[in-house]
Parts: C-alpha cells; sequence; structure tokens
C-alpha cells in the first residue's frame, strides 16, 4: 500500500515498540514514584516496582495540602463552563459567518482569521490590566470569560457548516422555523462529530492551561491544579512521591477523557492542524 | 409584486438581525479580551505604567523600547530562546516525520500505536515537567540509566550547562507526536496512483520516497515547522516550573516570555515588559504571516 519503504515489518516494529517505550517510561516511572515511600525515594533506585508498596502518598497529599480538593473543584468547574460556552458560541459564530446573510459578513470573517494571528502574549498583560479594573482577579470569571470564545473553533465550525446540506434548513425554513430554532433543533444536533473534537481540545487547553491562571489568580484558594502543583512542588521539593500522586492525581481526568475519545481528538488535530 | 418584494425586505431585516445576534457573544468577548487588549498593549508600551494601588501611566515616548537594547537579560533570553528554537523544531519535526512515515506502512496495530504515542501531547505542561524534573534528580532514573551504559551524568536541574538541554529533550518528546499526527494525515493525502506509475517505471521504495513522498510533504511541512517555531518562541511554562520562576541555575532556562513575566509581575514594570511583547509578538505575526501566505496558497490550489 502506501509504504515508501521496503524495509523489513521486523525492523519496524522494534523501531515502534521502542519509541513506544520511550513514551511511557516517564508516565510509569512517576506513577510507580507516587506508589513508593519516601525513604525509597530518597534511596535513589530504578526499581519500577516499590519495593514496599504504598497508597499513602495519596491520601497524605490531601492532608498535606487541604486545598488540593479546592484546586481539583476549580479546574474542573473553570473547564466545564468554558468547554460549555465555547461549543455554544463558537458554533453560533461559525454558523453565521458560513450561513447567515447580513452586512459586515465578510469582514467579521477577516477579523476572526486576523484574531488568528495574534500570539496570546501579547493579550495577556493588558487583559490583566483589564480583569484587575474589572475587579475580575481572583474570580472564576476572571478565567473562564476571556476564554468562552476561541477563533480557531469559530474558522473551525464555519468550514463545517459551509459543507452542511442545505436542503435541511430549507426544509426546516418550510415548517416555519426561525434562524435559532433551525439553528438549535436542527442544524447543531447534527454537528456532533465537530462538537466532539473541540470539546475534547477545549476542555483540555482550559484543564491544562497554566499561564493565564497564573496571572489571574493570586489566592491560593483560587488557583486551578497546573497553579497549585507547582506550589505545592516548591513546599514539598524533595517529597517526589508526594508530587507525583498529585501529578497522578491531575492526570487521571484528562487521560479518561483521552481514552474515550482518542479519535476524535487526533481527528480534531488534523482538522485544525491542516487548515488553521 | 410589492406585497413580495416587502415580504422579502422583512426577511432579509430578520435575517441580517438573526446574524449580528449569532455573533454578539463572539463580538463582546473578542472586543474587550483580544481587540482591546492589543491597542492598550500598544498604547501602554510608550508609557510607564505604575501597578501599585490605583493604576496609573506616564507617558515615556520611545524609552522602554530603547532600554531593550541595553538590557542584559534580553540578550540571555534570546540567546537562550534562539538556541531553544535552533534545536528543538528541526528534531521534532525530523523525529514526527519518521514516527508517521513508520505508522504509515501497513502494519497491524498501527492505531494502537499512534493513540500511545498521542499521549504526551494531552498531558499537561506542569505535570510533564513535573516528571521530568524527577526523572533528571541527581539520582534520578536518567542519571542511573547514563551511569548504567557508563555515560557521564548531569546535575540537569542545577547546571546551567545542561537545564536548558533537559527541557529541550522534554519538549521534542512532548510535542513530536502531535506533529506526527499532521503529517499522517497528510500522508494519507498522497495518491495512491502516484505509487503505482512510479512502480512501472521501476522505482524502488526510496527513489519512491524521494521523488513522491516527500515532495508532496513540502507544504505540510512548511506548517509544522512554522508551528514549531511560534510553539517554542513561546517557552514558558516548563521555564517556570523548572525554575521556579527565576529562569535560572544562572538564567540558563530564561526565555524572552518568563523575561516579559518577570518584568510585569515580579518588578511590576509592566509598560517595559509591553515593550518587551510587542518585540516579540512583531516577530511571532511576522512568521505566522508568512506561513499563512505560502500555506494558504498550497492549500486552495
Amino acid at each position: 500500500m502506501k509504504k515508501p519503504f521496503h524495509g523489513s515489518i521486523k525492523v519496524l516494529y522494534i523501531g515502534l515498540i521502542l519509541y513506544g517505550i520511550i513514551t511511557f517510561i516517564p508516565f510509569i516511572w512517576a506513577l510507580s514514584a507516587s506508589f513508593k515511600s519516601l525513604a525509597e525515594i530518597s534511596s535513589g533506585g530504578s526499581n519500577f516496582i516499590p519495593n514496599s508498596f504504598t497508597f499513602d502518598n495519596y491520601k497524605q497529599i490531601f492532608l498535606q495540602e487541604p486545598r488540593f480538593g479546592r484546586w481539583l473543584f476549580n479546574s474542573a468547574i473553570v473547564a466545564l463552563i468554558v468547554t460549555f460556552f465555547n461549543l455554544l458560541f463558537n458554533s453560533m459564530a461559525g454558523y453565521a459567518l458560513a450561513r447567515v446573510r447580513f452586512p459586515g459578513n465578510q469582514f467579521l470573517f477577516f477579523l476572526i482569521l486576523a484574531v488568528l494571528v495574534v500570539p496570546a502574549q501579547i493579550t495577556l498583560l493588558p487583559k490583566f490590566l483589564i480583569l484587575k479594573s474589572l475587579g475580575w482577579l481572583n474570580s472564576y470569571q476572571g478565567l473562564i470569560v476571556p476564554t468562552v470564545v476561541n477563533a480557531t473553533f469559530i474558522f473551525m465550525m464555519r468550514q463545517f457548516f459551509l459543507n452542511f446540506p442545505k436542503e435541511l434548513e430549507e426544509a426546516a425554513a418550510l415548517d416555519g422555523l426561525n434562524r435559532f430554532e433551525t439553528f438549535f433543533q436542527v442544524v447543531l444536533p447534527l454537528a456532533k462529530p465537530a462538537l466532539a473534537a473541540q470539546t475534547i481540545f477545549i476542555f483540555m487547553g482550559s484543564w491544562n492551561e497554566f499561564l493565564l491562571p497564573l496571572v489571574v489568580m493570586s489566592d491560593p484558594d483560587m488557583f486551578t491544579l497546573p497553579i497549585g502543583l507547582n506550589a505545592f512542588k516548591g513546599q514539598y521539593i524533595t517529597y517526589w512521591n508526594y508530587i507525583m500522586a498529585a501529578s497522578m492525581v491531575f492526570t487521571l481526568p484528562a487521560l479518561a477523557i483521552y481514552a474515550f475519545f482518542n479519535r476524535y481528538f487526533i481527528q480534531g488535530v488534523t482538522f485544525t492542524g491542516g487548515k488553521s | 409584486m410589492t406585497l413580495k418584494s416587502e415580504f422579502l425586505k422583512r426577511r432579509n431585516i430578520q435575517e441580517a438581525l438573526s446574524g449580528y445576534l449569532f455573533m454578539t457573544p463572539t463580538l463582546i468577548v473578542l472586543g474587550i479580551f483580544l481587540v482591546l487588549p492589543v491597542l492598550y498593549a500598544i498604547v501602554l508600551a510608550f508609557h510607564s505604567v505604575n501597578l501599585l494601588g490605583e493604576v496609573s501611566y506616564r507617558f515615556t515616548g520611545l524609552k522602554n523600547f530603547m532600554r531593550i537594547q541595553g538590557d542584559e537579560r534580553v540578550a540571555i533570553a534570546l540567546k537562550n530562546t534562539m538556541q531553544y528554537v535552533a534545536i528543538v523544531v528541526p528534531i521534532q519535526t525530523l523525529l514526527a516525520l519518521g514516527l508517521a512515515l513508520a505508522l504509515n506502512a501497513k502494519i497491524k496495530g498501527r492505531s494502537l500505536f499512534r493513540v500511545a504515542f498521542f499521549l504526551p501531547t494531552v498531558t499537561s505542561s506542569a505535570v510533564l515537567t513535573l516528571i521530568f524534573m524527577w526523572i533528571y534528580n541527581s539520582n534520578g532514573l536518567l542519571n542511573n540509566v547514563l551511569s548504567f551504559f557508563s555515560l557521564p551524568t548531569y546535575n540537569w536541574l542545577g547546571d546551567p550547562e545542561v537545564a536548558l538541554r533537559g527541557i529541550m529533550i522534554m519538549n521534542i518528546w512532548a510535542t513530536a507526536p502531535l506533529f506526527m499526527v499532521i503529517y499522517l494525515a497528510a500522508l494519507q493525502d498522497v495518491p495512491e496512483s502516484l505509487y503505482e506509475a512510479a512502480s512501472i517505471d521501476g522505482a524502488t521504495g526510496w527513489g519512491k520516497f524521494w521523488c513522491i513522498t516527500l515532495p508532496f510533504l513540502r507544504p505540510v511541512t512548511f506548517f509544522i515547522v512554522v508551528m514549531g517555531i511560534i510553539g517554542t518562541f513561546q517557552l514558558f511554562d516548563q521555564s517556570y516550573i523548572f525554575s521556579n520562576g527565576s529562569g535560572g541555575p544562572n538564567n540558563a532556562t530564561l526565555t524572552i516570555v518568563l523575561l516579559i513575566y518577570q518584568y510585569a509581575f515580579k518588578n511590576l514594570d509592566m509598560g517595559y515588559a509591553l515593550a518587551l511583547t510587542l518585540v516579540l509578538a512583531l516577530v511571532i505575526m511576522t512568521v505566522t504571516i508568512i506561513q499563512r501566505q505560502f500555506f494558504g496558497e498550497e492549500r486552495l490550489d
């Protein structure tokens, strides 16, 4: 088939498995540390199977750092709300740009394209000043509102709706549905594949975001997990068993989502990668 | 006739109204948190900004920009960032290409490999950095492996000579799979007929690779290289966590974005930080626009 090499399949497999090992070792090593005692961590061995297997670290991180649960909650609430509004707003904007005729449609589309070129760093400091003057520092809305729309996905949704069959909307119009009813009752339910890819990207992006919460949240109660993890690391720098346990707790939800939706994820990459 | 045109006019107005309503959330958010900040950044870069208490500004003209030239830490951050870009981008691109070619071969379990390889790209930068710091520990896994093979070991976290390299290794490992997936998608688009025709002409595997696959991958390679440059130019999270925000040891992991962060939030020198941001943004936007020019044209034909 599409095979540029006629090299031996065996060599290929060995290479792929080797790279698979390189991919997994850091994760397994971290997982292993999260079940080791501090004494074993400090001794610096290279054993992947803990000598004395313990769940203590997972218990201890919640005891040592009572805010840990709070950070988990903060991250989850922000990521969920951001994801919900992105799905709604990006689809609405993408649909309007693709299908609704209104003066300024073209101009707004070019604006979205221009937005794609602006690097995130340029807006970070002024965003901080604006959030400060709104009194939104150390608040959920400070993290949520600036990120509820995403130009990349507006663009992606526009491309998706451009290829959407017109007949369905025409039928809806004949049934007397207006644009909003058509959009929410007919179009959006059929946009599931595009929405699925978007959901994962937006959720992961928000869940993993480091720079914005670092700048917006200075009150430890309002930290999201990446910021909390970093603070935790600063405090317990020699307790790698704790740090790794905390890292594993943080990675698990993302991993679960990835395990279930990896097909959409990879589709999403090829879409945004190829077109944006 | 008039009734019909009246009806159509009403419908057009309704249509336009619903269009604006659909766009309203986007326009408000992008207006306040994107367009306004960009304008704000440009204006404030020419001011001295006082962040303590009520925020206040004083016009200082080009002073902030003049300062950049003589700033030793800017030179260091620029050198580190350039070095980082120059080493990471080619290696991660080649690695991504290699992995994609390997996975594109018709073998069993390729989707399993693809899902597995992709894992680091979905893991948070904070977690990856912590895991690698644990691996880089002076009596950690990497040094144990190196000494097992009688290779020299390093103090990866504390030695200025190697600290940035530690971040490079981690990020190549974490980013290559993302580009691998893009390469894989591009490889699906290579017309099968080209290979068949080449086979009939007696081309070998390598010949086909050089004369068909590689030229076909040129636009996507260009895209990947530019995305890589943009991404690596913005290195922050890993340096920040690695060095506790200091950019150490001895400024070895100080990047441009980290420096901007320090000036803004540690020295509270917002005006100067914004001037630096504008310079960085200009570089990134130039690269992006060049990419769009090339890539856009290649894609639309």
